[in-house]
């Protein structure tokens, strides 16, 4: 295997736990969602080194890519406007509190 | 035979029944009444006329109009329909006729009951549920006609709801009775079982195995009773008929019985209902005469009956439970009279159905008589009537025929009837049962002397003010009794004996002048000793031979203290010794083992929603931790 594709999944790799760290320790909910965002580009980095190192000749993985992003984006912005409308009604945006559904 | 829509006899008066039942007595009681009585009326005339027709054409064949009700098999259909034969044609024209007359006597007997509207009605289902009864084709819907007349006949005992006796006697009846069908069903089964082998080899297509004509084909007989099952199978429906026609042990509940309103006594517990367990073995006789020993058994409950019935009807003191007593100790006759029949002698058999016949007439005049006294005396004491002869002009005459023809004297029913029962034991070699027979018959007019004379003989015992004279009842209420004493002077000479027979038809019945001399002695004595002790007020005899016979007479009076035997049976042994430790098995285990299932997947539940905190970062622990796992797996198996 080619030495450079390792270390870019290595790379990928780290991101991704740096993600999942977050995940489980941040109590902000904005905190959470850059964690989330790490994650997904952890992955899409995956993709990318994948085709760039063994697959060049396929644009299968650009294309995942492209919609990993816009999802992400998409995402993303529902859960800004919830926050928005937390801060709105000068809620804290802690998730530990947000257990409504619970009940 | 002019073509009768025969299954109208059934349909009018369960027509009547839903009618009144649901609406008409809704508003207006008396209405209510009149609709069961002209009903019944018109069955009455309808069943008439059938059994004219039946008999005029002479051929006596068996009509049979049915239709399939479950299919089980091919070889194993239960029909419901409508069998008129000579046996049941003649069961038609008695109970439609008592019925009729018991309707028209209760229109002025209940007429100031609050309940008149549920009397008739209850009365129309109880007619119902007796035709059908006696009509039906098979056993199967014998049994689902025989509970209905059980449940029928539980609803008129305990017709006055609000006194604790009546319920509870309603609740005795209704229960003995259900106890003996128990061995009525099984019988069923049995002999369904056997009809159902023996018609693998194809005897008949038509008929399935629990059909009367089926089982009373002379080769399903005989195939039946080779199977060695057939005596215990007959032995079994024997004991519903017990239970149905009070024969001894089962006998319990009939006296108390009369509880319920006196038209009720006359016409279930003296005329139909009660004879249903003979009609039940009169209608199985072709399988019953293969079977000696059920035969045999039959006989000595009959007997056995009739004697213990009669004994202690000498000593109790409310007329109607002397009558019911009289009632026990006549079907016990009936019952011992088919028991001593055979295809040798047949001539019990005709005897037994002839004594049927008569006995309803008088017996249910003697009720509804005892009805017109009770209802002008308020009292079912016999020690507190007396001397009512002046003042009850019809219902002394009435009653006086009665009492004459149930004693067996010469021109009356019931000396023709006896007198063959009597013949038939003598002249089929039963020597015991002739002699007790004869006793019986002593003391039947013995005590049918003695209520007679107490009541209206000598002066009136009343408790009541001595200015208020008991008065006769109204029209309504003597014309039954006036038709039923003219029934019961003339039933007696129907040439009987042309009509129904079994084996093979005997000229009518030539009287065996031993018999007929000795049973008449029997009622002469019986009468006149009755009539030496009660007539007069005075009853320093009656009070010397009581006391003579000391504790016996006290045994006797307690009616051999069945009720108390059964009391402690009941009470001590089954309720304390079976069912409550069954009832603790069920309250515990049973019913702990299904608490235990509930109460356990409850708590697991409450467990679990634990792991539902709110908290996402649990969430995402959990589901880090399962895909890691799922990862693991998929690893090590797949890969």
């Amino acid at each position: 295997m080619n030495s450079h594709l390792l270390e870019w999944l290595i790379m990928s790799l780290f991101i991704f736990c740096v993600g999942i760290y977050g995940l489980l320790t941040r109590k902000s909910g904005v905190g959470l969602l850059i964690s989330l965002e790490l994650m997904i580009n952890a992955g899409a980095l995956n993709f990318i080194s994948i085709h760039r190192f063994l697959y060049p000749a396929q644009v299968d993985a650009q294309v995942f890519v492209l919609f990993v992003i816009a999802i992400a984006a998409a995402e993303v912005l529902l859960a800004l406007a919830l926050f928005m409308l937390l801060i709105k009604k000068q809620q804290p945006v802690d998730i530990t509190q947000l257990n409504h559904l619970k009940h | 035979m002019v073509l009768l829509p025969t299954w109208m006899i059934l349909a009018i008066p369960l027509l009547s029944f839903i009618i009144n039942g649901l609406f008409v007595r809704r508003f207006s009681g008396h209405l209510a009444a009149k609709i069961g009585t002209i009903a019944i009326g018109f069955n009455f005339l309808f069943s008439l006329a059938l059994a004219y027709y039946f008999f005029q054409s002479g051929e006596l064949s068996t009509l049979e109009w049915h239709t399939e009700w479950l299919r089980f098999q091919s070889n194993l259909i239960i029909h419901i329909g409508v069998m008129i034969d000579p046996l049941s044609a003649m069961m038609l024209v008695v109970v439609n006729t008592i019925s009729f007359f018991v309707h028209i006597y209760s229109l002025g007997y209940m007429h100031d009951d609050e309940g008149v509207g549920r009397f008739f009605s209850y009365l129309s289902l109880f007619t119902f549920s007796m035709l059908g009864l006696v009509v039906a084709p098979n056993l199967f819907q014998m049994y689902v006609f025989w509970e209905l007349v059980g449940v029928s006949s539980f609803l008129l005992i305990g017709f006055y709801y609000t006194k604790p006796s009546a319920v509870s006697a309603a609740k005795k009846a209704f229960i003995v009775t259900r106890f003996a069908d128990l061995g009525f069903l099984i019988g069923i089964l049995l002999l369904g079982y056997l009809g159902l082998s023996v018609n693998q080899g194809q005897i008949s297509s038509v008929y399935s195995p629990l059909d009367f004509l089926f089982l009373n084909n002379p080769d399903v007989g005989l195939q039946l009773a080779s199977s060695g099952l057939l005596t215990t199978g007959l032995l079994l429906i024997f004991i519903g008929a017990a239970g149905k026609s009070a024969l001894f042990p089962l006998h319990i509940w009939l006296p108390d019985a009369m509880e319920g309103p006196t038209p009720v006594s006359a016409l279930i517990h003296a005329a139909t209902m009660v004879v249903a367990g003979v009609y039940l073995v009169a209608r199985l006789f072709p399988l019953f005469n293969l079977a000696p020993v059920a035969l045999e058994v039959v006989s000595w409950v009959g007997l056995f009956t009739s004697l213990f019935a009669a004994v202690i009807a000498c000593t109790q003191d409310d007329i109607k439970r002397v009558l019911a007593f009289s009632t026990l100790s006549q079907i016990g006759y009936m019952i011992f009279a088919l028991g001593v029949a055979s295809d040798l002698y047949p001539l019990g058999y005709t005897a037994s159905l002839f004594h049927l016949f008569t006995h309803a007439f008088f017996k249910a005049l003697l009720f509804l008589g005892a009805g017109s006294i009770i209802h002008a005396v308020h009292t079912n004491d016999v020690w507190q009537m007396g001397g009512l002869k002046k003042y009850m002009p019809i219902t002394h005459i009435t009653f006086l025929v009665a009492v004459l023809s149930i004693s067996g004297i010469f021109p009356f029913s019931g000396f023709f009837s006896k007198d063959e029962i009597l013949t038939a034991a003598l002249e089929s070699g039963h020597m015991t049962h002739y002699l007790v027979g004869l006793f019986v018959a002593l003391l039947t007019s013995f005590y049918m002397g003695r209520i007679y004379f107490l009541t209206f003989w000598g002066q009136s015992r009343s408790h009541e003010n001595a200015s208020h004279h008991p008065h006769e009842s109204t029209w309504v209420m003597t014309l039954p009794l006036v038709l039923l004493a003219i029934l019961a002077l003339s039933s007696g000479w129907l040439p009987f004996a042309n009509y129904l027979w079994f084996a093979h038809k005997h000229d009518h019945h030539s009287l065996n002048m031993t018999v007929a001399f000795s049973g008449t002695l029997a009622a002469i004595i019986g009468l006149s000793s009755a009539w030496f002790l009660y007539s007069k007020n005075n009853f320093s005899k009656v009070q010397k031979i009581q006391t003579g016979m000391g504790q016996a007479y006290q045994i006797i009076k307690a009616k051999f203290y069945f009720d108390e035997l059964y009391l402690f049976v009941t009470h001590k042994i089954v309720f304390n010794k079976i069912a409550g430790p069954i009832a603790w098995f069920d309250k515990k285990v049973v019913d702990g083992g299904v608490d235990l299932t509930g109460e356990m997947s409850q708590t697991f539940g409450q467990k679990l929603t634990l792991i539902q905190t709110g908290q996402v970062q649990n969430y995402i622990i959990w589901f880090i931790v399962g895909f890691i796992t799922v990862l693991t797996l998929y690893y090590n198996t797949v890969l």
